[in-house]
């Protein structure tokens, strides 16, 4: 590894309103270097990377990037174009690809001049299987990148950096989609290319992958640097104490004898379009006291599962049974009043209705309760004060339970699903990808009142693509892969693994 | 260089201030065709207002005016609350302009005093109706309702023909294609002597208060406002989504058919194929600049009502087109639309290639 550096932050700092969400940030990536950011959510990651590829203006501070010849030279900042001219690519965690196009055009897609009249698709796709053959990232070019499956779609979107010739490549959270399996292969991939003289900057939450695969750490905490290091010096104590500014709570989960079945699903199948929202002959029972794991890869119908418990979906066959009760007619009104409580997987899109108040947001599942209304008019007093004590009780913070719900963050949002949730003491909870995108501190909370409603005497549905999530949570593990359940019988990270990848373990 | 960024919130000032600010702006503009047409734009302002204010004939022209305005105004800001794009209000307002003939001009023999409810009530239905086929469209096949609200508008303006020139025909009418007048009974009172202004402006501002209310402080409101704000929400809540959108058609649809009814049996009396100059039409425009709130539909069917009538008096006046009524309308809308953007959006000045410090 050289010592050139080939990227250089100088001081950047921007502020949004009152928080500031990078202060005073300097950075340095050298030829051929995988550098980790770390830091929880909030942390100011994804904006120092934003700032670095021109989607936002520093109030403060400067970037130089070394140009072919090796030359540090000033980035005009604000100007993703500038940014793409001077060789940094970026590949966001939510893929930007036209899914009717193939791989091939999706690569070459803005890079050709608009007024050619004919496309140089030979020349494009010798470039490409060049790239192809140096890096190991592999991609059908041929297929529509709608059909690709999430490793491949990601490995397209290297590719189309690779292709404008990117030298620095970011990285935001790369490995939140993939198996263990398939993240092995892309940090292999990584490494090939910084042997070509690639420079890596890559964003993660995951310690292990951040120790197994970077050359060098540094955390960001509360938009501030807190810490950077050479990997070989880093143990995962010393850099999560540096993310959250104390040790992280370790999980206590007391053994528990599980009680009687509060969810069972009986050979039930949802028909789909796609693998995705697809359940064959799903059979499983969910106890008093347990919480079930289902670990997988990323659609493998995992939401097809969520909805039938949510009661968004109505299976074609089988039956469910929430406790004693057979639920005939599914409805998520249905749902709820059988004492199930949903944290759907989407917390923006199915959690929340953002234009409406938090206080709205409290009440949305129970409006006919009379706590809620009185003769069709809403009871707004009661509704406030309601929302006030769950607010104090579950720690929402925002601007108040009359602002609008899409003002709070991610992670008090959840707080916010959360309270609507537990209030009611469900029999059975599905938890849906419940600490996604929420930073440590959230992702503890979520964990923590996982745990209580088991312990209470709650059955709770664990549905994560984050395996060290399941692993810590759930009492039993299954692997959903094409739609069906398979029982682990352990927790052994390995089998688990291979059984998500659908290799005999 | 000049880019846009998403406002976290709309600044409360900024709610109000866009539609008045739009309105204005819109006059501000119509002032340049004047000029061109040859005439002060000062003085044909100040014939306008005369037009609208300068006395109580006026004003009674311009509440007549905006008594449909606030009917399919609100059918709009409701169904639009809802992401229900019910674009066929000028349809459902001759539906229940229809019914309102069918039922009141004697061919039924009904008690007086229940003639005018029952004609409003049938009238309400009748437009409530001509929404039930496409929502049932748009929730079972995904059809869109912009598409089959607003073809249906020519189904029912060609159906009416055929009912004018036959069974609703007034036999005494000189095969005129028109109706038989509604019996007195039947007829909306006046509010004043010797003047047009009707007690329909009364049911529709009852109307607008009550849509207001309920919006605000009803479950039903509630959950139409979640439904429209992010019906995957709604729905995962435990909402029926396709119950409340039906819910909102019909009284869309109803809305609608209620501007017919107070336009046959409160002003004119019969019905013909051109009683509406497109209020349904207008009505969008209505709610758009009220920001779909139905106290707003009462503020801007008076503002355009007034420009309508203030520009006819001052075409008259000063001898230009009153089409200029047609280009403020629309100036505004699209001055509303713009504003609707920077509500949402603020542009940021970025100086080209530099760096802040």
């Amino acid at each position: 590894m050289t010592d050139h550096t080939v990227l250089r932050l100088n001081g950047l700092s921007k502020r949004f309103g009152t928080v500031l969400a990078n202060d005073d940030v300097s950075l340095a990536l050298h030829r051929g270097e995988v550098l980790a950011l770390l830091g929880e959510n909030g942390a100011g990651k994804t904006t120092l990377m934003n700032m670095l590829f021109g989607h936002y203006l520093p109030d403060a501070g400067t970037v130089q990037v070394a140009g072919p010849d090796g030359v540090l030279a000033p980035l005009p900042l604000g100007h993703p174009q500038a940014a793409l001219a001077a060789g940094i690519g970026m590949v966001h965690q939510h893929f930007t690809l036209a899914e009717n196009l193939n791989a091939l055009d999706n690569i070459t897609l803005g890079s050709e001049p608009l007024r050619a009249l004919r496309r140089d698709r030979k020349s494009a796709r010798q470039k490409i299987e060049g790239i192809i053959a140096r890096s190991g990232l592999s991609a059908p070019l041929n297929v529509p990148v709608g059909r690709l499956s999430v490793g491949e779609c990601q490995r397209v979107e290297i590719l189309k950096a690779l292709y404008r010739d990117a030298r620095i490549l970011v990285l935001d959270e790369p490995t939140a989609v993939l198996t263990p399996q398939e993240a092995d292969t892309l940090f292999d991939n990584i490494k090939a290319m910084t042997r070509d003289g690639l420079s890596v900057i890559f964003i993660s939450h995951k310690l292990r992958e951040v120790l197994a695969f970077s050359d060098r750490i540094a955390v960001l905490r509360h938009g501030r640097k807190v810490g950077e290091m050479a990997t070989a010096d880093a143990d995962e104590g010393a850099i999560a104490r540096m993310m959250v500014g104390a040790d992280t709570p370790k999980v206590a989960r007391e053994a528990m004898a599980p009680g009687a079945p509060v969810l069972q699903l009986q050979g039930v199948t949802v028909p789909g379009r796609s693998p995705r929202d697809t359940l064959t002959d799903v059979t499983m029972t969910v106890h008093a006291h347990e919480i079930l794991g289902i670990a997988g890869i990323s659609g493998n119908g995992q939401s097809a599962l969520a909805r039938v418990i949510s009661g968004l979906a109505v299976p074609q066959n089988g039956t469910i049974r929430v406790g004693e009760e057979q639920i005939a007619r599914p409805g998520p009104a249905t749902m709820v009043r059988a004492g199930v409580g949903r944290i759907p997987e989407d917390r923006h899109h199915e959690g929340i209705v953002g234009a409406m108040s938090v206080a709205e947001n409290m009440v949305i599942e129970r409006l006919d309760d009379p706590s809620v209304q009185a003769r069709g008019l809403l009871r707004r007093g009661a509704i406030r004060a309601h929302a006030e004590a769950l607010a104090r009780a579950y720690d929402v913070r925002g601007p108040g339970v009359d602002a609008r719900a899409r003002l709070l963050s991610g992670g008090n949002i959840q707080k916010l699903i959360l309270a609507r949730v537990f209030e009611h003491a469900p029999r059975l909870i599905l938890a849906n990808q419940p600490t996604r995108g929420l930073d440590m501190g959230a992702a503890a909370e979520v964990g923590r009142r996982l745990l209580q409603a088991r312990a209470r005497g709650a059955g709770v549905v664990l549905i994560s693509e984050d395996l060290d999530e399941v692993l810590s949570l759930a009492d039993r593990i299954l692997v959903i892969r094409d739609g069906q359940l398979v029982d682990t019988h352990s927790h052994d990270r390995e089998r688990i693994g291979l059984m998500m990848a659908g290799e005999p373990a | 260089m000049i880019r846009i960024e998403a406002r976290p919130s709309t600044p409360r000032a900024m709610t109000l201030g866009i539609p008045v600010l739009s309105a204005l702006i819109a006059l501000a503009l119509a002032a340049i065709p004047l000029l061109a047409a040859g005439a002060n734009p000062i003085a044909a302002y100040g014939e306008m207002l005369r037009g609208v204010f300068g006395s109580v004939f006026a004003v009674s022209e311009m509440l007549t005016r905006a008594t449909p305005l606030i009917f399919t105004g609100l059918a709009a800001a409701l169904a639009f609350r809802a992401r229900l794009w019910n674009i066929g209000a000028e349809g459902q307002l001759y539906l229940g302009a229809m019914a309102a003939v069918a039922v009141g001009s004697g061919a039924l023999d009904i008690p007086g005093l229940f003639l005018l409810p029952l004609i409003v009530v049938l009238g309400a239905a009748a437009g409530a109706a001509g929404m039930v086929v496409p929502t049932f469209l748009k929730v079972r096949f995904g059809a869109d309702e912009v598409v089959t609200t607003l073809l249906l508008n020519f189904i029912i303006l060609i159906f009416l023909q055929m009912m004018l020139e036959g069974p609703l025909q007034d036999p005494m009418g000189l095969g005129w294609p028109q109706s038989a007048p509604v019996l007195d009974q039947g007829m909306l009172p006046p509010l004043m002597d010797r003047m047009r202004v009707h007690a329909g402006l009364i049911v529709a501002l009852v109307l607008a208060v009550l849509a207001q209310f309920m919006l605000a402080r009803s479950v039903w409101g509630f959950r139409l406002r979640a439904v429209g704000e992010n019906a995957a929400a709604a729905r995962h809540a435990g909402i029926g989504v396709n119950r409340s959108l039906f819910g909102v058609a019909i009284l869309s649809g109803g809305l609608a058919g209620l501007a017919g009814v107070s336009e046959v049996a409160g002003l004119k009396g019969y019905l013909t194929a051109d009683l509406s100059p497109g209020f349904g039409y207008t009505g969008i425009v209505v709610a758009m600049l009220a920001g779909l709130s139905p106290a707003g539909v009462v503020i801007a069917a008076l503002f355009i009502a007034s420009v309508f009538v203030g520009a006819d008096s001052m075409s008259r006046a000063m001898g230009v087109s009153s089409f200029l009524a047609d280009l403020v309308v629309s100036m505004s809308l699209l001055c509303v639309l713009v504003g609707g953007f920077i509500a949402r959006y603020r542009l940021v000045w970025v100086r080209a290639g530099k760096a802040a410090r």
